[in-house]
């Protein structure tokens, strides 16, 4: 009976999306906000990647706000899972084929995700995407010998380094341009590495937070106690 | 040739999402649910969206099951064969 | 609009992936496979999300050197929104990883109907209501202090 009840809902909310998404114009639709973006926004902020430009320009509290949400989640995960006692035992250790592979790959991750968060102006990518790759270059390490410890409070000291700087960005935007993380320096040149005022850097802030953040998420979460 | 691929995927995604809740086997739950990120992930790119594409595939096909599957390893669900009677 | 069937198909694809996951949600039993569902649906509404600033003729928003001025793009509104959407749907994850950790450790289960039946024991020896007696009866002798004592108190 409540599986009737259940299925009669979920078929109610498919049809009802059906119903709505069909009919609302599509693929040509107004856009209005998208449109003006895309009209003014490489000679505003000066970055090739669009996307980058609302995510850190015209969006920017909205990123300080997602920081702040992943911040909390972390955190309360922490609460959760609380301290873990010292005798409590241990994965194994990894096998030789994942221990020479993550030897192999943490090089290769870091530059992938370093690489990633330095574009994020001009190609696809940025802070967030870098950020969890670098997080995962930091965890296969852990996963393949358990002994091994990434410290928690030099996780939580860069964590808060990144999130100082972006603020701190954003104050200094306020002093100099009238507006909470408005775009400051020099717009340079279309396409080139060093190009769109302070947005770079604060992509770099937001790619080193997220990659702390999830590190020390990742960590914790290894660390829990394992099923007695 | 564009509708028939992205039927395919489309197909394909939306028999793994089924998979995920009728296997009985929660690791292979977890790679299913990776596997409907992945796909995912191709539909972003076909959608111009290389940004989210992106994060799709390192978020949902690489760090979430990485996270499932440590969580799965916490629960001592980590059972290769796994057939519970009372899941359904 | 000749390539309408894509776009229909784009839409039939993210819609099902929310309505699979909503419907995992509402029947599994196994609060594991909820999160799991969770994650599915999340995958979907992202997708639907994506899908309202897609336009058929455009390019993805980013401005390449031999780029005429007047290319149509889509919308990059929407995609920078999913962007942080995905990021924080991972920390969710995590930390609903974290509390079925807790929940497992305290009750050694993770189905949901028996979780529910020992909830509301424990519920009832806190109230003081014996085991046989629902919830709704008229409570016998209560841990908690009355609350004309509390207030007079304060």
């Amino acid at each position: 009976m409540r599986n009737l009840i259940s299925l009669l809902f979920v078929g109610g909310l498919v049809f009802l999306l059906l119903v709505l998404t069909l009919q609302a114009p599509f693929a040509e639709g107004p856009m209005l906000v998208g449109k003006g973006i895309l009209q003014q926004g490489t000679e505003e902020t000066g970055t090739a990647n669009l996307v980058t430009s609302v995510v850190l320009g015209y969006r920017g509290y909205d990123t300080l706000g997602e920081l702040s949400i992943l911040f909390t989640a972390a955190l309360a995960l922490g609460v959760v899972l609380g301290r873990r006692r010292p005798e409590a035992p241990r994965d194994l250790e990894a096998g030789l084929v994942l221990r020479a592979s993550s030897d192999l790959l943490f090089p290769l991750l870091l530059v992938v995700g370093l690489y990633i968060i330095l574009h994020g102006h001009l190609t696809p990518g940025g802070g967030f995407q870098g950020g969890v790759i670098l997080a995962a270059a930091f965890f296969l390490p852990v996963l393949a010998r358990p002994s091994q410890r990434i410290s928690h409070a030099g996780l939580m000291a860069l964590e808060a380094l990144a999130g100082a700087a972006f603020i701190i960005i954003g104050l200094l935007a306020m002093r100099h341009g009238g507006q909470f993380l408005q775009p400051l320096l020099d717009k340079g040149q279309l396409g080139s590495l060093l190009s769109g005022g302070t947005l770079p850097l604060l992509y770099i802030a937001v790619g080193v937070k997220v990659g702390a953040e999830l590190a020390g998420l990742l960590v914790r979460l290894g660390d829990a106690e394992a099923d007695s | 040739m564009m509708t028939m691929v992205v039927a395919v995927l489309v197909v394909l995604m939306l028999a793994t999402a089924l998979l995920v809740l009728v296997t009985p086997n929660m690791i292979a739950a977890v790679a299913a649910s990776s596997a409907v990120s992945l796909v995912v992930s191709v539909l972003f790119v076909m959608l111009r969206a290389p940004d989210v594409a992106m994060t799709e595939a390192a978020v949902g096909a690489g760090l979430s099951a990485m996270v499932l599957a440590l969580g799965l390893r916490r629960l001592g669900l980590w059972k290769l064969d796994n057939r519970e009677k009372d899941d359904a | 609009m000749n390539q309408l069937p894509v776009e229909y198909l784009f839409f039939v694809g993210a819609i099902g992936l929310v309505g699979i996951g909503v419907a995992g949600m509402l029947l599994c039993r196994n609060l594991f496979r909820v999160l799991l569902a969770l994650v599915i649906a999340e995958a979907g509404a992202n997708l639907l999300l994506v899908l309202t600033g897609y336009r058929w003729d455009a390019v993805a928003p980013i401005v390449l050197p031999g780029m005429p001025a007047g290319t149509t793009m889509v919308d990059p509104v929407p995609q920078a929104l999913v962007l942080t959407a995905i990021v924080i749907g991972v920390g969710i994850q995590a930390f609903a990883v974290a509390v079925l950790i807790k929940i497992y450790h305290g009750y050694g289960s993770l189905d949901r109907r028996r979780l529910a039946a020992m909830l509301d024991r424990d519920m009832n020896e806190l109230a003081g209501v014996g085991p046989g007696r629902s919830p709704e009866a008229p409570a016998g002798k209560r841990p908690f202090p009355p609350p004309e004592q509390q207030e007079g108190r304060s």
